[in-house]
């Protein structure tokens, strides 16, 4: 990977951001809204339930939950960018690695998800008095295993588009809801029916949830912990890295990279 | 390149292909549409995969190109495309460089304006400045001056046969203009489904072969029928 060719990808990224307000909005706007939501909901609970520590603990699953589709979604808005702009054969017909292009959408999903989440600690601070405080050495790498999954699930679905054409972008957008329910967002995990434990297991994210929801109930968190997720997480980046490249090897061998400048979304 | 082949399922299209770009050089490849042309220039880039065949090009820093079918970004300006893919290439002092392309091919009073909005013609001089961007020692144009007007049409052949007269670099050039093609080229290879039928010196290989000019013979190759 060369440093300088994925600054070009950030460069480009910026560039965009730069020109185009209805761009940088949806940064931060959505992270708002939900912050708005699940503030004053657990507001709400928290005066019908004031003993009850999962309220909290819903709202900080949530909004790590919007994190990671943030992350998730900075890389495939970024890959789809160059798929709109039918750009993907001018990166590539240059010096561009596959490598380069991955490293450079990686960088942008951490910049555009790291304003999201700036957003949501300052609106929490001023919206709901609170501050990351001790909170912080806990959450950082909890943050971190749903960043590491949030790129490698992008990475998935852009290669996905890449190997498929520009028709198959709305198989990307549900995936963050359809991954959810296995996750443990919202309950435990052992709510779930075995066979769906099974696909929990294999989700970092459902580790992380399972860790923040056994730590505010003073509980045992579950075996592995938070490594697990994060060796899971590295895991499956590992694999949607080599899936990208097959895809851009098989649209290399196809055609379909030579014509995608011609190929709209129809 | 040698034997270069090109098959998708059943369809070949390009069918061992084999010729030479030398420095200082200006090819022509000439063709009828769906002859193969653009399908050769992307196995050269590197963006599509040889089915059969060698080919030995330049690195990706060394060479470039410009196609009417792949503009650059129309949502970033002027000088923000000039500016990325100048990293991209790792051109060095960048700003100057951009600046002096918007100079040479008159986009300067463009430089803030999104590539987008520009007229073809511009968008046109807009990839060719990116594709001098590295000053590449293969410089692949297809179709560069399709959309120009005839005067702008002439300054860009102007510019890039004294890029290629400095004998540092060689160009393959696609066009359907053969007036164009008799001009620049010092040497054209005639593409039919997928093969070269005629190779030769664009002004001598008119009346080698009984025609009047290059676009007569064009029409003449283009319907003659291929033979093992």
């Amino acid at each position: 990977m060369n440093a300088r060719r994925i600054r070009a990808v950030v460069l480009r990224q910026f560039y965009l951001m730069r020109g185009s307000p209805t761009r940088v909005i949806p940064l931060f706007a959505w992270v708002c809204v939900d912050m708005a939501l699940w503030g004053f909901l657990t507001r709400y609970l928290g005066r019908l339930a004031p003993a009850g520590g999962f309220v909290a603990t819903l709202l900080g699953c949530v909004l790590l939950w919007d994190f990671f589709t943030r992350v998730m979604q900075g890389v495939t808005t970024a890959f789809f960018e160059d798929v709109w702009s039918r750009n993907l054969l001018n990166f590539f017909a240059s010096p561009m690695t596959v490598g380069d292009y991955l490293g450079g959408l990686l960088v942008s999903s951490a910049l555009t998800s790291g304003v999201g989440l700036l957003a949501m600690i300052a609106m929490a601070r001023v919206g709901f008095g609170w501050t990351p405080g001790a909170a912080a050495a806990e959450l950082a790498p909890a943050l971190a295993v749903l960043f590491v999954f949030g790129i490698a699930l992008g990475a998935v679905a852009a290669g996905l588009v890449l190997r498929l054409g520009p028709a198959a972008e709305w198989f990307v957008w549900p995936i963050p809801a359809m991954i959810a329910p296995f996750a443990g967002v919202f309950y435990p995990v052992s709510v779930l029916p075995a066979w769906m434990r099974v696909l929990a297991r294999a989700l970092p994210p459902s580790y992380v949830f399972e860790v923040l929801r056994a730590r505010a109930a003073g509980t045992a968190p579950p075996p592995g912990g938070l490594g697990a997720g994060a060796a899971l997480a590295l895991a499956d980046l590992a694999l949607a890295a080599a899936f990208f490249f097959a895809s851009h090897r098989a649209v290399v061998r196809d055609g379909r990279l030579a014509r995608s400048a011609a190929e709209t979304a129809g | 390149m040698r034997g270069l082949r090109k098959r998708y399922g059943r369809a070949t299209a390009v069918d061992g292909v084999s010729f030479q770009v030398r420095a200082g050089e200006i090819i022509g490849l000439l063709g009828p549409n769906g002859a193969g042309k653009t399908t050769t220039i992307s196995m050269i880039l590197g963006v599509l995969e040889p089915t059969e065949g060698a080919l030995s090009a330049p690195p990706p820093e060394r060479m470039n190109f410009a196609a009417a079918h792949a503009p650059l970004p129309g949502n970033l300006t002027v000088a923000e495309n000039l500016r990325v893919f100048s990293l991209i290439f790792g051109v060095p002092r960048p700003e100057a460089r951009v600046r002096e392309l918007m100079r040479r091919f008159d986009l300067e009073r463009f430089a803030s304006v999104k590539a987008g909005l520009l007229s073809s013609g511009e968008q046109t001089r807009l990839g060719l400045a990116k594709a001098l961007l590295n000053e590449p020692r293969l410089l692949l144009l297809d179709e560069p001056t399709a959309s120009l007007d005839p005067a702008t049409a002439r300054d860009i052949r102007a510019e890039i046969m004294a890029y290629a007269a400095r004998g540092e670099a060689g160009v393959l050039w696609t066009s359907h203009n053969m007036s164009e093609m008799e001009e620049v080229c010092g040497r054209v290879l005639f593409l039919s489904r997928g093969r070269v039928l005629l190779e030769g010196d664009p002004r001598a290989l008119p009346a080698e072969r009984g025609c009047a000019n290059l676009e007569e013979l064009f029409v003449a190759v283009a319907r003659e029928p291929l033979t093992p």
